[in-house]
């Protein structure tokens, strides 16, 4: 029996500990310690998952017995579960800094008994999107994260979150039935929705059929995914929600369309010549993001602008459809979830320390809190692609990928990403040198917490134990873990560019995931290249 | 595959109902369009599992072709319940939305509002655009009470709705000797100038805030 059945397990642990939690609704403690338990073993579980398919061997899961192409099959290849514990990590490093702020709180702010089982649904929903093999399953495990990120969109119910919650039901609502379409559509032209299945069927419909099928898949993941033209709903819904809710939804939630995306150009319609709408997509995604993240002066909105940004590098890499595109690609999705979410963790903290998250209002805190000051600049640089960050290493690989692919679009994506590169350093350099570098004095409105006198740290008891309050050893030390991990990302690049670029080649080739899905035996046909687009 | 006709036309009347309501600024009315979306696509999905036929339960005398498709069914169940999950919560979010600012609107974005808030009038961008709001046709004249423009011939082609009508529009080049007609009787255009500044006490604020 191989370890890599267990993969069920990865969506079961999760919901199982949303269940307990809830029943331990009144015990905050005993919720706290079951959440994270659960969460620590799913991570560990979804290591053990990566191991065993380490080498390429994809494995697919039957769930009650029913044979795919009718049952639903959970699949685990090395992009889904390097996926997994990317998401898994973070989604534990943003649990525990939660819980420091609930602590720290009172739980005032925000109900976090509720927060407990709604974000291990969450994660459950993530977990399911990611092992999906099904088109509906896939469809399933987007409404479950949705559902659980409309609850944590609006927790608590004040004005604002209220606001932003109804634009962001909205639209997911609205792009969840562009994917139910988009489904119905698909079984009414092959009668399956198997992806594996789909891959060997869809390639039979006439061409016309096809590109109406994946234009329509597309659009319903670029919603999700925030790509250009869809992309208007996020700055505007993300930076109302507390801290950690941004936080890992600015990680998890677009890389799952992202993810769905792949899957999609890879499995389902290889070699359809959509990849110039998407290159140019992927170009204006970048250039517009990064320009609005310019005109910002709240760091969480301008955050959510960059994260728009670097979604156009992923699709840029996607619509490459070479392995060095595609690694490449794969490298820079797990890069980004790390860095993008400590990003964000980052700002909370600083909105704790300085009072605000706006750069007009913030100022001297390189002098307040060094340590603060640390965490931000090395996820910022990383973020802007500043050697030696995993940053640098997945843009060179993209920059790679585009001259190696050597046609003129290609080449005006390579310049857009290195101008969208230079503009990221330009508005984190911004808030670098206003939030940290000038004087208090000197903001527009200074909070009274930047302005009081920095005696504290000599007289003694009474200005350290307010310190404490103000950044709670917890949430410094999640996020710390999580910088640390985006450092990792950069000193083990080599191994994981290796596991990406497997993970590539998996993809493309696609007999590894149809034959451990319909068995060995199946003949994956061969990708016709529709207008010669290679 | 057959279809049935009237569910298709069914369908097609949702989903026209459904993005109507949808774009409509009322959060009711969106709710009830996103319902009448999810359930076109319920239709839309029992539509692709072609005519109805046996229920799909095994008999040996049965020829395989004769069963209805049960998987479509399957499908709409679950997308049912979900549509079921996402409604109610909408109406959660309706009901907050209401207790906090008593509208069944959406709110404007904060920093939609913030841009939005700005008044109109600015001293040094509006100088030379007379805010002409009364149906008394003035001159062009700025804030100073005095012509901002030299070329009155240019000003009455240029189709502008203040130097155009009845005034004279001559009036505009001298030194505040100009004079028009307004409510009946004739006022200097340095006064009438005056009246259209904001701060003006013969001028209620308008909704721009002019008035401040």
């Amino acid at each position: 029996m191989n370890l890599a059945s267990l993969a069920p397990l990865a969506v079961l642990l999760p919901i199982l500990g949303a269940a307990l939690t809830f029943l331990l609704i009144r015990h905050t403690r005993a919720q706290r310690a079951v959440s994270i338990a659960l969460l620590s073993l799913t991570l560990l579980l979804e290591c053990v998952l990566l191991a065993s398919v380490w080498d390429g061997g994809t494995v697919a899961v039957t769930i009650g017995g029913w044979l795919p192409p009718w049952g639903i099959v959970l699949v685990v290849d090395q992009f889904s579960s390097l996926m997994l514990v990317v998401s898994s990590a973070v989604s534990l490093a943003v649990l525990v800094y939660a819980t420091g702020q609930g602590m720290a709180d009172g739980d005032q702010d925000a109900p976090v008994s509720i927060f407990h089982p709604t974000y291990l649904i969450l994660v459950a929903g993530v977990s399911n999107a990611f092992l999906s093999g099904d088109l509906f399953n896939l469809y399933v495990g987007f409404e479950i994260l949705l559902t659980a990120s409309y609850v944590l969109m609006t927790l608590g119910g004040t004005g604002p979150r209220i606001r932003a919650g109804v634009t962001y039901v909205v639209v997911s609502v609205v792009s969840s039935v562009l994917f139910l379409i988009s489904i119905a559509m698909v079984y009414g032209a092959t009668g399956t929705i198997t992806m594996a299945d789909l891959a060997i069927k869809l390639g039979e419909l006439d061409q016309g059929t096809r590109t109406l099928l994946h234009v329509m898949l597309l659009v319903a993941f670029g919603i999700k995914a925030a790509v250009f033209p869809l992309s208007f709903w996020l700055p505007d819904s993300y930076p109302t929600a507390p801290a950690p809710v941004t936080a890992v939804f600015a990680g998890l939630l677009t890389k799952v369309g992202v993810y769905a995306m792949v899957r999609t150009e890879t499995l389902l319609f290889p070699g359809d010549s959509l990849n110039t709408p998407l290159m140019v997509a992927a170009l204006l995604t970048m250039v517009v993001g990064i320009l609005g993240a310019l005109a910002q002066s709240d760091i969480k909105r301008l955050l959510s602008f960059t994260l728009v940004s670097h979604i156009g590098y992923m699709v840029f890499g996607l619509a490459m459809s070479s392995v060095a595109g595609l690694g490449a690609a794969v490298f820079y999705v797990a890069h980004h979830i790390t860095i993008q979410t400590s990003l964000f963790l980052v700002t909370g903290l600083i909105e704790r320390r300085g009072g605000s998250s706006s750069v007009d209002r913030l100022g001297g805190l390189a002098k307040l809190s060094p340590l603060l000051a640390l965490l931000f600049f090395v996820p910022a640089m990383n973020l802007a692609g500043i050697p030696p960050f995993s940053g640098f290493l997945g843009k060179v690989g993209l920059m790679q990928a585009g001259v190696e692919l050597g046609t003129p679009l290609a080449y005006a994506l390579v310049i857009g990403g290195v101008v969208t590169s230079l503009l990221t350093l330009l508005a984190v350099a911004r808030v670098w040198n206003r939030a940290f570098w000038r004087r208090p004095s000197d903001a527009e409105h200074p909070d009274p917490v930047l302005l009081a006198p920095p005696a504290g740290r000599a007289t003694g008891p009474g200005a350290k134990a307010n310190t404490v309050t103000l950044l709670p050893r917890t949430m410094v030390g999640s996020t710390v873990g999580l910088v640390v991990l985006g450092v990792a990302l950069t000193v083990f690049a080599g191994p994981l560019f290796t596991v990406s670029d497997q993970a590539a080649q998996d993809m493309l080739d696609r007999s590894s995931y149809i034959q451990a899905v319909l068995g060995e035996d199946t003949e994956v046909p061969l990708i016709v290249t529709a207008g010669g687009g290679k | 595959m057959s279809v049935n006709l009237t569910l298709l036309l069914v369908m097609g009347a949702l989903y026209a109902c459904g993005i109507y309501l949808v774009l409509e600024r009322s959060l009711t009315r969106v709710l009830l369009g996103l319902m009448l979306l999810a359930n076109a696509t319920n239709l839309l999905i029992l539509a692709t599992g072609g005519y109805a036929g046996l229920a799909p339960l095994y008999s040996k005398d049965v020829a395989a072709q004769d069963y209805s498709d049960p998987l479509p069914q399957a499908l709409i169940l679950t997308s049912i319940v979900i549509s079921f999950a996402v409604t109610s919560f909408m109406l959660g979010i309706i009901y907050r939305t209401w207790v906090l600012a008593r509208r069944d609107e959406i709110q404007d974005d904060v920093e939609d509002l913030r841009v939005a808030e700005t008044p109109s009038f600015d001293a040094e961008d509006d100088a030379e655009i007379p805010a002409e709001t009364s149906e008394f046709p003035l001159t062009m004249l700025g804030t100073d009470g005095y012509s901002v423009s030299n070329h009155p011939a240019h000003r009455s082609g240029g189709g502008s709705a203040t130097a155009g009508g009845e005034a004279s529009p001559e009036g505009g080049h001298g030194t505040g000797g100009a004079t028009l007609m307004a409510g009946g009787r004739e006022i200097s255009a340095e006064q009438a100038a005056a009246e259209e500044k904001p701060g003006s006490t013969n001028v209620a604020p308008g909704p721009e805030g002019g008035g401040q």
